[in-house]
């Protein structure tokens, strides 16, 4: 059985949606309740997921806005008689649910070192008032990794001990990996003039 | 001072006060761009704060602006001193993302090339941090080591650095004639240099005494921090991507994961040495076990040079060509159309045709120009994936969404120093202010994919 299966039946109210996609095992849920599922992620010893691998955030503002000119690679070409696949990529269906299709989201990738498994788990942000939980209580490494969504995306964290920029610099304006964040803009140097 | 002795001479002790010390960005111990400001107490650090950024590029906006393929070069420059795990890494991400399948030939390249340059990368770590600590021979052997195995991969990619060698899909070029005669004798020399260096430095006595007991992390706290690679398995955890989950075709090689006990730095040093060792041999095992293929051999007669080929062309006469094999010129060895189908998927929509097609006949000149069109190009289905390798330093993550574009709607990388540079405070504080360095060299911090 899946991770996402399993926690879809025990967080039946947090859960919003759950897909396997690509071989990777997705559960997104509703911010109030992140942080007790990361804890039940980290202390249960069915799951044990000892490591918080990497935290970041996806700004979902011109997600839709598709620039291409020509269909989308569906499909890929069959392969040659003397090739296997690895692996099969059957019943695969990713897919931004109707109620989570907020600006942002917040993603957490696990990793469990005993168990040798992977979980990604989505948050769905409003951009108002965008905030959720902290996990530095319980991973210490996610104090930097919040900093950095913090200071790329705007997104504040709740319970943060030090939530300051980290890349760029305090004056800095704006939160520059956002969408609506213009690639070329510049900013004043600061610093002591010589 | 007549003031203070008075006072001292009065109460019987003088006010004491904590020092704020900057030590960077630019100090000769910092390697990269780094500010560490510490708190000391005499020569005690009492306090500890990094600061990083310095060498912000704005490598994940710039991903987002141009197509698939042309993050790849931003991508050597993430850790510049082993490129060619982060390429591949960024194209085994952009690959799951896709859904297909690369050839079992490219699989050993890329998982030779990344051994190599996995070893690179240690032989910098052990170099620098040495030299930092007064051993300056070790430093130049290193180098010389590295110099080496910088011939092999400038014989492969063409490049010592910036080699922006693996494609989506595949790889840009084939392993050169006589590339597996070529590397026996350069890990000969390795060795060699590895033994050398080994006598200089793991028993001696002023080497193990700055490094034994120093920057020390509890296995608890390493994962808890997310620490990977050769700093946690310092602390007795045996992760490794390649062993926990095999990607490419490390599944097949017979390999070590040296761990060690204490946590310390001596431990990391112990590890890192072990390691190259260990990436040597699975380099050793993928050339017994690289498979071949039939490689088409040319007609001697129906090669025409590339350069009379496109002046022929550029004036209309292309009627004739249609009955001749056109031979490139190629710019590196082993990009020529006969091996294409070894080195790359078998993936018209994803992978750039040979160059002989391209400019030979008019479905490779389609293919081309499909691929490198503003709004063709590579398009995977909308979704996400997250691909982790082992890069030098530990887990080297890339997370790649798209929105069904040419162009990735978002990348993200995980490097694999920030965890590190997370937790290096808590390294610092209690030791002393020389310790900093020896830990700090340890860490083998990169800026460039610290700060992205």
């Amino acid at each position: 059985m899946m991770i996402s299966e399993i926690l879809k039946n025990r967080f039946p109210k947090i859960v919003i949606a759950t897909h396997q996609y690509r071989g990777d095992d997705t559960v997104i849920l509703k911010k109030e309740g992140l942080f007790e599922m990361a804890r039940a992620l980290k202390e249960d010893p069915e799951l044990d997921f000892n490591f918080l691998m990497d935290l970041t955030c996806v700004d979902y503002l011109k997600f839709d806005q598709v620039p291409a000119s020509a269909p989308t690679t569906f499909t890929p070409s069959p392969l040659p008689f003397y090739m296997k696949p690895k692996k099969d990529p059957k019943g695969e269906k990713w897919e931004r649910p109707e109620e989570a299709r907020t600006r942002f989201e917040v993603a957490y990738h696990f990793y469990s070192h005993s168990k040798h498994h992977r979980l990604r788990l989505k948050v769905p942000v409003e951009e108002k008032g965008a905030e959720v939980d902290s996990l530095v209580s319980l991973w210490k490494g996610a104090d930097w990794f919040e900093r950095e969504v913090w200071d790329m995306f705007g997104i504040r964290f709740k319970g943060h001990p030090n939530l300051k920029r980290i890349l760029m610099y305090e004056p800095f304006e704006g939160h520059p990996l956002r969408k609506d964040y213009p690639v070329n803009k510049r900013q004043p140097l600061i610093g002591p003039i010589n | 001072m007549e003031k203070l002795a008075e006072e001292i001479q009065r109460t019987g002790k003088a006010e004491t006060r904590t020092l704020l010390l900057n030590v960077g960005p630019s100090h000769p111990a910092m390697h990269g761009v780094i500010r560490i400001v510490v708190e000391l107490d005499g020569e005690t650090v009492t306090g500890a704060d990094a600061e990083i950024g310095y060498l912000h590029r704005g490598f994940e906006k710039m991903c987002e602006v141009g197509p698939y393929n042309n993050a790849i070069p931003y991508t050597d420059r993430l850790n510049y001193v082993s490129p060619l795990i982060n390429n591949v890494g960024y194209c085994m991400a952009v690959e799951k993302l896709l859904g297909i399948e690369t050839t079992e030939r490219c699989d050993y390249i890329r998982v030779i090339m990344s051994e190599i340059s996995r070893i690179t990368d240690h032989l910098t770590c052990i170099g620098a941090s040495a030299m930092e600590l007064g051993a300056f021979t070790v430093f130049l052997y290193m180098i010389k080591a590295r110099e080496f195995l910088w011939e092999l991969v400038e014989a492969v990619t063409g490049a010592r650095l910036t080699i922006s060698y693996s494609r989506v899909g595949g790889v840009k070029a084939d392993l050169p004639e006589g590339f597996k005669e070529k590397v026996a004798p350069t890990f000969k020399e390795v060795r060699s240099i590895l033994k050398e260096v080994d006598k200089l430095l793991t028993r001696n006595r002023i080497f193990v005494d700055r490094m034994k007991g120093v920057g020390v992390i509890s296995k608890e706290d390493a994962v808890s921090y997310g620490i990977t690679g050769p700093f946690l398995r310092a602390t007795g955890v045996d992760y490794d991507v390649r062993r926990s989950q095999p990607y490419l075709v490390y599944d097949q090689f017979d390999f070590d994961i040296p761990i060690a006990e204490g946590g310390d730095n001596l431990d990391r040093y112990l590890v890192r040495m072990e390691e190259m060792e260990q990436s040597m041999r699975i380099v050793e095992q993928a050339f017994s076990k690289i498979p071949g293929g039939a490689v088409m051999v040319d007609e001697r007669g129906n090669e025409i040079p590339a350069d009379f080929m496109v002046d022929e062309a550029k004036m209309g006469r292309t009627a004739g060509f249609k009955q001749k094999t056109v031979r490139m010129d190629p710019t590196l060895e082993g990009t020529s159309g006969d091996r294409h189908p070894l080195i790359n998927a078998p993936e018209k929509k994803i992978v750039l045709p040979p160059k002989e097609d391209t400019y030979g006949n008019i479905e490779g000149l389609m293919d081309h120009f499909k691929l490198v069109m503003v709004g063709h190009g590579i398009r995977p289905p909308k979704g996400e994936a997250y691909q982790a390798v082992e890069g030098a330093n530990g887990e080297l993550g890339f997370y790649v969404v798209s929105n069904g574009s040419d162009r990735p709607y978002r990348v993200r990388v995980r490097p694999p120093c920030f965890p590190i540079m997370n937790a290096l405070p808590a390294l610092l504080i209690g030791g002393m202010m020389a310790d900093i360095v020896p830990t700090f060299g340890s860490v083998n911090m990169i800026a460039g994919e610290l700060d992205r």
